[in-house]
């Protein structure tokens, strides 16, 4: 699977392939590569790579910023040879992701100080699973983790983070269902003092960016947690579906206005998913994109980079003939 | 974030507009902001191309160059395609006979499956009939306790083998069960896949080979992008899907997904998902999700919110006050505070076709705050005072200023705006209209607007942007934006910059 394969660097165990994955991902960056294969730059290339960028969901308005920034590179650079084009709209695919690097801050892990990790979301992103991921990453750098069951709402959830809880022996705080997020946050932020927590992951219930209480509800969420610890949650993560379209722009804009998030979390980059997003995130808001969910293994969750996200995605590398 | 259609083609035809007559090339600036629109609706780009080729042909044809409102001419057909393309008719569940009806709902991962499995046996239990739930996801944690729990609120049997068992097995128990019982419909929820995942996709044809569903519904968030076709084609392709439920659809995501769902497999959209609660899911209608994915604004949905805001009596009484031009301060508090339960500001206006657009291109601050301000001063009235306006003279004027930590350039600017609106209602009155229209002007009496501090758009209201929306029927209101005086226009721009 080319993107176990890619993104593999802090996952140890090796990611098991399944059958099913091996199709992954070939259609655009063969498209992307095949463009590239003719003998002269014409305007015919550009349009192509328009279609074919828009069609990764990054956008209109940022395909064609990217567009013109090649287009521009192109003839400062005097690039006659489409091969080389093609590094040059790789150069620029690259420099697009960096804004959303460029922000991100160094986590400090104190001693005696749970580091927060508040994890938000519309419905159905996959929080839950990123949480995992989440704590199970953690656990192999050596920090022990508490999970807070905060979303009380949606039926079985609570159950579905203890399931993990205990797959990865890590202990969930959760009160009953439809009980005050507040209050099992609160409790949460306790249990951390107490077991001397390093990390306390919060789950949330999903919520649609447009709904204002619910988005309130977050605010009061981040109080309840301040009374404890003035400085966190040190990480607000906000998950978004690969597979969304232009609407995982304005979700990051609503959620980032409301929540503060600090971090962002692709998850479901594991299919077809065509991840353009990103591209439209980093260009528009900056917000740094920390990390990339590549699967339902608890390991599959690694640093996000620019370098070998837009590789990943448009320019798979030649040795992953074997996997078509 | 996003413009809307008719903003782009106002632009572009009034740009057009200046040399005096239109071409076939401007005809073509025209359906680039067509395509545009439809791309950042996230509708699948072979499809935009497709699409915006039949517009164009009829656009052409259509006299669009000679039309005097040539921008409205190609709005009205590209909703027109566009509803072509969703299906102008509701298409109702398939009924199985002999019974049971089996309803598999197939998907993504965190599409909404199990939610929607309960919504719809919910919709259907409501229907009078005796659905069974089927729990066939035997692999996300906690799934099958989640369909339970959901079942439980609807009291709703729901079957589950464990996840110990195939979810074929479970599928053929199931069915074995409500044959016995005599359950009617069997809803099989089953496990979110990537459609190109071959060990589950396989699962699913044969769950279908074992058990023939009546109905494969394809279930889709609302806010997939471009991939949205692949997966439909794909799960089509395999099992033959009969239908779409949309869901997510109460969040603001334009939701081109579905067209392009439609135009590539073809099935008809049988539902949308419209919330979290179990009763939440409606019935499709293409007119609404058209005007959605150009971004024109759902008056439809701000009245329906308003509605379920408001009592029938309510409006009545607030109708009748409005036309017999007794509207005063008290019931202006009311409707304040009506609105403020239908939301956040920005979000209604959002709502309104042509005035996000204006908030927006004016730069405007929409806050809630506006609120708390005119709120404040009203409460600093007297009844008499709110229900005579009129009677307040200078000295009361400084008294309700003081009394509600304002100044008496607010208070009087509260009280002029407050005067406009009474003679804009007036007019209203004055244009009849349906039934509709009562329920718009319930809403519009309430008129956020009004707190604002833009003369722009004052201008604008006076302009007549919102009253056309009256005058109109059935259809979406789509009144034409305002035409905005040059000098603001540039204003406005330069601001944005």
């Amino acid at each position: 699977m080319v993107f176990s394969r890619l993104f593999r660097r802090q996952t140890q165990p090796e990611p098991k392939i399944e059958a099913g994955l091996k199709k992954t991902r070939r259609g655009i960056f063969k498209d992307i590569s095949a463009l590239f294969e003719r003998s002269e730059i014409t305007d015919d290339l550009y349009e192509d790579l328009e279609e074919l960028l828009i069609q990764a969901d990054l956008g209109v308005e940022t395909t064609v910023e990217l567009l013109d920034n090649l287009r521009a590179r192109i003839n400062r650079e005097h690039i006659r040879q489409p091969a080389d084009a093609r590094e040059a709209l790789r150069a620029e695919m690259i420099a697009l992701l960096h804004h959303a690097t460029r922000n991100r801050k160094i986590k400090i892990y104190q001693r005696g100080v749970p580091f927060v990790i508040l994890v938000v979301g519309v419905n159905g992103t996959g929080k839950t699973t990123t949480i995992a991921k989440l704590a199970k990453f953690h656990q192999n750098a050596g920090r022990s983790v508490v999970m807070v069951a905060g979303d009380t709402f949606r039926a079985a959830a609570i159950q579905q983070l203890q399931v993990w809880g205990d797959r990865l022996n890590a202990t969930v705080i959760a009160h009953q269902p439809n009980a005050d997020p507040g209050a099992v946050v609160f409790d949460g932020m306790k249990a951390a003092y107490n077991r001397n927590a390093d990390i306390l992951l919060i789950d949330t219930a999903g919520r649609l960016h447009t709904k204002y209480n619910l988005m309130e509800e977050l605010k009061k969420i981040r109080n309840i947690i301040q009374r404890h610890v003035a400085e966190a949650p040190q990480e607000v993560l906000l998950v978004i579906d690969a597979t969304t379209g232009q609407n995982g722009l304005v979700q990051a804009k609503k959620f980032a206005e409301t929540a503060d998030i600090t971090d962002i979390a692709i998850a479901k980059l594991d299919g077809t998913a065509r991840g353009g997003i990103a591209f439209a995130i980093s260009r528009e808001l900056g917000i740094p994109i920390s990390y990339v969910g590549t699967g339902e293994q608890v390991t599959e969750l690694t640093e996000f980079s620019p370098e070998t996200y837009v590789d990943a995605l448009f320019f798979g590398e030649e040795g992953d003939s074997d996997n078509v | 974030m996003f413009e809307t259609l008719s903003d782009r083609l106002n632009e572009v035809f009034q740009r057009i507009g200046k040399k005096g007559r239109l071409t076939e090339g401007d005809v073509d600036e025209a359906m680039r902001e067509v395509r545009r629109a439809l791309l950042e609706a996230d509708v699948n780009f072979k499809v935009v191309r497709d699409f915006v080729t039949a517009v164009r042909e009829r656009a052409v044809g259509e006299e669009v160059l000679k039309a005097l409102t040539p921008a409205q001419q190609v709005i009205s057909i590209v909703d027109d395609e566009l509803i072509k393309v969703l299906g102008s008719e509701r298409v109702e569940l398939e009924v199985a006979s002999p019974p049971p009806t089996i309803i598999m709902l197939v998907g993504l991962q965190g599409s909404g499956k199990t939610t929607h499995a309960s919504k719809l046996a919910n919709f259907l239990k409501k229907e009078g009939r005796r659905p069974l739930l089927v729990a066939a996801d035997v692999y996300r944690p906690a799934a099958i306790d989640q369909l339970q729990t959901l079942g439980e609120q609807i009291a709703v049997p729901v079957h589950t083998d464990g996840n110990k068992e195939s979810p074929v097995k479970i599928a053929q128990n199931a069915i074995k069960l409500a044959k016995d019982k005599g359950f009617n419909p069997v809803i099989i929820d089953t496990a979110g896949r990537l459609q190109i995942d071959e060990r589950m996709m396989h699962e699913l044809e044969e769950i279908t080979a074992a058990v023939h569903p009546t109905e494969t519904l394809l279930v889709a968030d609302a806010m997939t992008g471009q991939e949205a076709v692949s997966v439909a084609q794909e799960f089509h392709r395999r099992l033959a899907l009969t239908g779409l439920i949309l869901t997510k659809m109460d969040g603001d995501a334009r939701g081109g997904a579905a067209l392009s769902i439609r135009s590539v497999v073809g099935v008809p959209i049988k539902f949308i998902g419209t919330g979290e609660r179990v009763d939440a899911l409606e019935p499709f209608y293409p007119d609404r999700l058209a005007s959605r994915i150009l971004g024109m604004g759902d008056v439809l949905t701000l009245i329906e919110r308003a509605q379920s805001e408001t009592t029938e009596e309510e409006n009545l009484k607030l109708q009748e006050k409005v036309l017999g031009g007794s509207f005063n301060l008290e019931d202006f508090l009311n409707q304040l505070q009506q609105i403020k339960r239908m939301g956040p500001l920005s979000q209604i206006l959002e709502m309104i076709p042509g005035i996000g657009q204006a908030v927006r291109q004016q730069n405007v601050q929409v806050s809630d705050d506006e609120f708390k301000h005119i709120e404040a001063m009203i409460h600093s009235m007297t009844l008499q005072e709110r229900r005579h306006p009129e009677i307040i003279k200078p000295s009361r004027r400084k008294r309700i200023a003081a009394g509600s930590g304002t100044t008496q350039a607010e208070v009087n600017q509260l009280l002029n705006q407050f005067k406009q609106m009474q003679k804009m209602m007036e007019q209203m009155g004055n244009m009849g209209g349906g039934k509709r229209g009562g329920k718009l002007r319930g809403l519009l009496s309430g008129n956020p607007l009004a707190g604002m501090n833009s003369p722009e758009l004052e201008a604008m209201m006076q302009g007549g942007g919102m009253p056309p929306a009256l005058g109109r029927g059935t259809a979406p209101a789509r009144p034409a934006p305002p035409q905005r005086k040059k000098s603001t226009k540039k204003k406005s721009k330069s601001r944005r910059r």
